[in-house]
């Protein structure tokens, strides 16, 4: 008999007394504190539940609010009967009523008896804790809480405000140096003992009881008064999620709490009957004595908390609809836009796709339809090629397709045909790769055989979208990667800005590019461009293009360019 | 949103909620057993019209979720529905002639039902084509996701409406009474769901899915809202808009997080597009009795007698919660 157990009980006394019993019967006292604001007839049954079952004592009633002192009264009146009632206790090991023991009573014991002389119990400075809700660290021991943080939400943190801006502090008792930490210890007989008995007692009790959430602090901080030898975890398995709520563990965490070699694990579902019959039972097998490892259930938690506080990039749901700049990736994944370069080159997709193995589409924000890679008219997650619905939500759109695609690199078309109110949305968004040859929608008109009137009206309203476009994609706020060539720039030197674009597509692939994509025939171009100089309206996103001088005679050879290494 | 605004959402739940105590006449007990149920039960409300077929799956389903009571309210069905649900001992039935519209699509009866048996109870308002699916549903019953909703201090939670389809025409395969629909119609779309947000009622706005794709791709902003709220823990105070869309008080409303975390939510899979469906279009057509002036059910015939095929390439086969979770339809946000 060197270990016994204070519980404190304040609903599912059923499972609690089960708990209790099944330690009773495994030769461990247990003290069972229920909360006074527990209803009599609930007590009479667990009373009845443990009729008969030796070494189970009840202890004084206080009301245990959270938060409240009634916690370290009650634990303190427990552990003193504890520690009256039962003389052979060496270790004292405090549990709540919601606490299911993963291992065999004698694995404890066993462990216990090892170390006879370690007290159990999380106890780090203010300064080095991470975890305390409301910000409060220090201050919970130098301002003064008289209202409820559950109830009273708007009192308290106005009041902590007021204490705040005023520079009111209480005084810390000269001997203590606050700690704060896990409130489900196990204590040894001589350090429990020295607390209780502490002549100092009933001026700390007076200073704590007004600390905030003593539970966390008292044992925690007057432990380090009078041991030696603490050492600075709970041996309970107890996780907090991001409200510094504690995590509860279900029938479907089986496997994962037997491999955590924990002793005792908390919070445990009232009804996960699987956990209570299997840990409970008597056939639990024998482990190794191993030390606890709960390695595994800390980063199940850890996850649900980032994912609760996070999210997945990019993704647009029901529960999960960010306000600007707080998505945390507005798109799942990097992605490309190539404007102008479908206009200078013939085949460009099916040379990208070639190139970097990614999937290639149109222009996916056409006037008429979606031009998903292949023309699909359905593509993945079953988005529409249907204009409307797309233009309905653009910004849906776009974080869908990225969504649903992710895992492969997307590329695509825009140009100053297609619906332009997406243009912010690329600008701002980190994951666009946007590469520009501003002018180069001309070059389709060059070649069409259209009136030259219509065309230079087209050229006109081409040349003011793009423009205002441009100006976007120079703004300050644009967080997208973005580089503008004017087309007498790029095809003064085609290959140099394809190769920086591609590398940066997949930087994995070292080789050079050795086949250009096969450039339209510009013979002409220059004279075209003066045509419309000559009919008033005056291009100038193209570059400088000096008339009767055709660009680059080497590339209006109707033949590959190569590329040698 | 302003003190002016606020108040005007204030007057607008009064409103409703007199509208729904006045509307209570129009029901009239055929099984009244709401005497059986315990503080703390877990309730569903439902309206429903000729659903015979499909009631002894509906009920099975939630009876294994672990649902304490029904509450149903009964549009003058002449298919035997009431009786079957009145013979069931954990249900209570309503049944009332009037019109479905003018009780704003049942949403009155069930305010007031809700207002007299759901005050102080986790409720589940759902159609009996709809079917709860929820985060671990294949581990844990209900009652531990109200219990962490609880805990939480979570009083509504999300479940959009994902609509299930077979592969072909929908009156290819026959369904049949107590089987699993979802046999039939195991497919889905998985990526194609737009949202904006409602400023008054600060609700999320969802449309998408096969039904914006095949039948109003000419008129998007008509297709159906899939955004729905349909377990709330109840207030008499409260009440529901529009459907399940959206409640009063409009914190009710904010099931999802602003600040790139995501919440946890649920979804309800649509059991709509069985063979049933092209009867129901047609009735529903006459009665005339359907949101918009049954807009929705006159493109359905349309596009039914041109394409009545919803599944393509891209649609996802269903298997389980955790595939949803996955495709990012719904979410486990901090519960693991």
């Amino acid at each position: 008999m060197s270990v016994g157990f204070v519980m404190l009980c304040h609903t599912a006394l059923g499972r609690a007394a089960q708990v209790a019993r099944y330690w009773a019967e495994h030769g461990c006292p247990v003290v069972i504190h229920v909360d006074k604001r527990v209803s009599k007839s609930a007590l009479r049954r667990m009373t009845r539940d443990l009729e008969g079952v030796a070494d189970v004592r009840f202890s004084q009633r206080h009301a245990c609010e959270w938060g409240s002192w009634g916690l370290v009264a009650a634990t303190q009146a427990a552990a003193t009967l504890m520690l009256r009632e039962f003389p052979g206790v060496r270790h004292v090991y405090l549990a709540s009523g919601s606490c299911l023991p993963l291992r065999p009573v004698e694995e404890l014991v066993a462990y216990l008896d090892g170390r006879p002389k370690t007290d159990f119990i999380e106890s780090v400075t203010t300064e080095d804790v991470g975890w305390t809700i409301g910000g409060l660290n220090i201050e919970r021991f130098t301002l003064r809480f008289p209202f409820s943080w559950r109830k009273q939400r708007r009192l308290f943190d106005g009041y902590v405000r007021l204490q705040r801006r005023v520079g009111y502090r209480r005084r810390i008792p000269p001997a203590l140096v606050p700690h704060l930490g896990s409130q489900w210890w196990c204590l040894t007989r001589q350090t429990l003992s020295a607390i209780l008995e502490d002549p100092e007692r009933p001026a700390y009790d007076r200073y704590f009881r007004k600390v905030w959430i003593p539970d966390e602090s008292y044992f925690q901080t007057l432990v380090r008064q009078v041991s030696a030898n603490v050492e600075s975890r709970s041996l309970t398995l107890s996780k907090f999620d991001f409200q510094g709520k504690p995590h509860i563990f279900y029938d479907d965490h089986l496997q994962l709490l037997r491999r955590s070699d924990c002793f005792v694990a908390r919070k445990i579902w009232p009804h996960a009957d699987k956990l209570y019959r299997i840990f409970l039972s008597d056939d639990l097998a024998r482990q190794p004595a191993a030390e606890p490892n709960p390695g595994k259930i800390d980063r199940l938690f850890a996850k649900a908390v980032e994912r609760r506080t996070k999210g997945r990039a990019g993704l647009y749901m029901q529960s999960r609809f960010p306000n600007l700049h707080w998505e945390n990736g507005m798109t799942a994944a990097p992605y490309s836009v190539f404007e102008g370069f479908s206009d200078l080159f013939e085949n460009f997709d099916i040379w990208l796709g070639k190139v970097t193995g990614s999937r290639v589409h149109g222009h996916l924000f056409a006037p008429d339809r979606v031009e998903f890679a292949g023309g699909e008219t359905v593509y993945n997650g079953a988005l529409s090629d249907s204009a409307d619905l797309r233009d309905y939500n653009l910004r849906g759109f776009m974080g869908n397709l990225m969504w649903n695609t992710r895992g492969e690199r997307q590329c695509f078309q825009f140009g100053p045909r297609d619906n332009q109110k997406i243009g912010p949305f690329l600008g701002r968004d980190p994951n666009a790769q946007v590469s520009v040859i501003s002018g180069a929608w001309a070059v389709p008109l060059f070649h069409s055989n259209r009136n030259f009137g219509d065309i230079r009206k087209e050229a006109a309203r081409l040349q003011k979208i793009e423009a205002e476009h441009l100006a976007e994609l120079r703004s300050l706020h644009v967080k997208a990667r973005v580089r503008i060539w004017t087309l007498a720039e790029f095809i003064e030197n085609p290959m140099e800005p394809l190769q920086t674009i591609i590398d940066e597509i997949s930087p994995r692939s070292s080789r050079r590019l050795t086949e250009a994509p096969r450039m339209s025939d510009l013979t002409g171009f220059g004279q075209f461009l003066q045509n419309l100089r000559n009919q008033g309206m005056q291009p100038v996103l193209m570059g400088d293009f000096p008339a009767g001088d055709d660009p680059r005679p080497s590339t209006t050879r109707r033949g590959r360019p190569y590329l040698v290494k | 949103m302003g003190i002016l605004g606020s108040y005007q959402l204030r007057l607008a739940r009064k409103r409703w909620r007199i509208r729904a105590f006045r509307k209570r006449r129009e029901l009239k007990p055929v099984a009244d057993r709401t005497g059986a149920i315990r503080s703390g039960d877990l309730l569903l409300f439902s309206t429903l019209r000729n659903e015979k077929v499909r009631l002894s799956w509906f009920l099975r389903y939630y009876r294994d979720l672990g649902i304490d009571h029904f509450l149903f309210v009964d549009n003058d069905s002449d298919d035997g529905s009431r009786e079957y649900l009145a013979a069931q001992p954990d249900v209570s039935v309503w049944t009332t002639r009037a019109s479905y519209k003018r009780s704003r699509f049942g949403v009155d009866w069930l305010n007031w039902l809700q207002m007299r048996y759901g005050h102080g109870h986790w409720t589940l308002v759902v159609d009996s084509d709809e079917f709860f699916v929820y985060p671990f549903c294949d581990t844990r019953p209900l009652r531990a996701l109200t219990d962490w909703l609880d805990a939480s201090s979570i009083k509504s939670f999300s479940a959009m409406l994902l609509d299930m389809y077979p592969k072909g025409p929908f009156g290819e395969h026959v369904y049949r009474e107590g089987t699993d629909p979802f046999e039939i119609a195991q497919w889905f779309d998985s990526g194609n769901y737009t949202m904006s947000k409602n400023r008054k009622f600060g609700n999320l706005w969802i449309q998408g899915g096969p039904r914006a794709r095949t039948f109003f791709t000419d008129a998007p902003e008509r297709a159906p809202a899939l955004n729905k709220i349909p377990l709330v823990k109840w207030h008499r105070d409260y009440a529901y808009v529009s459907s399940t869309h959206m409640l009063l008080p409009r914190g009710l409303n904010l099931v999802y997080d602003e600040w790139g975390g995501e919440k946890a939510s649920g979804c309800l899979l649509h059991a709509k597009f069985l063979d049933t469906f092209a009867h129901k279009a047609a009735e529903e057509m006459a009665r005339k009795q359907h949101y918009a002036n049954s807009h929705e059910y006159r493109a359905y015939q349309e596009g039914l007698a041109a394409s009545p095929d919803f599944w393509c390439k891209w649609s996802e086969k269903y298997i389980n919660w955790r595939q949803l979770e996955i495709l990012g339809l719904m979410s486990k946000g901090n519960w693991a």
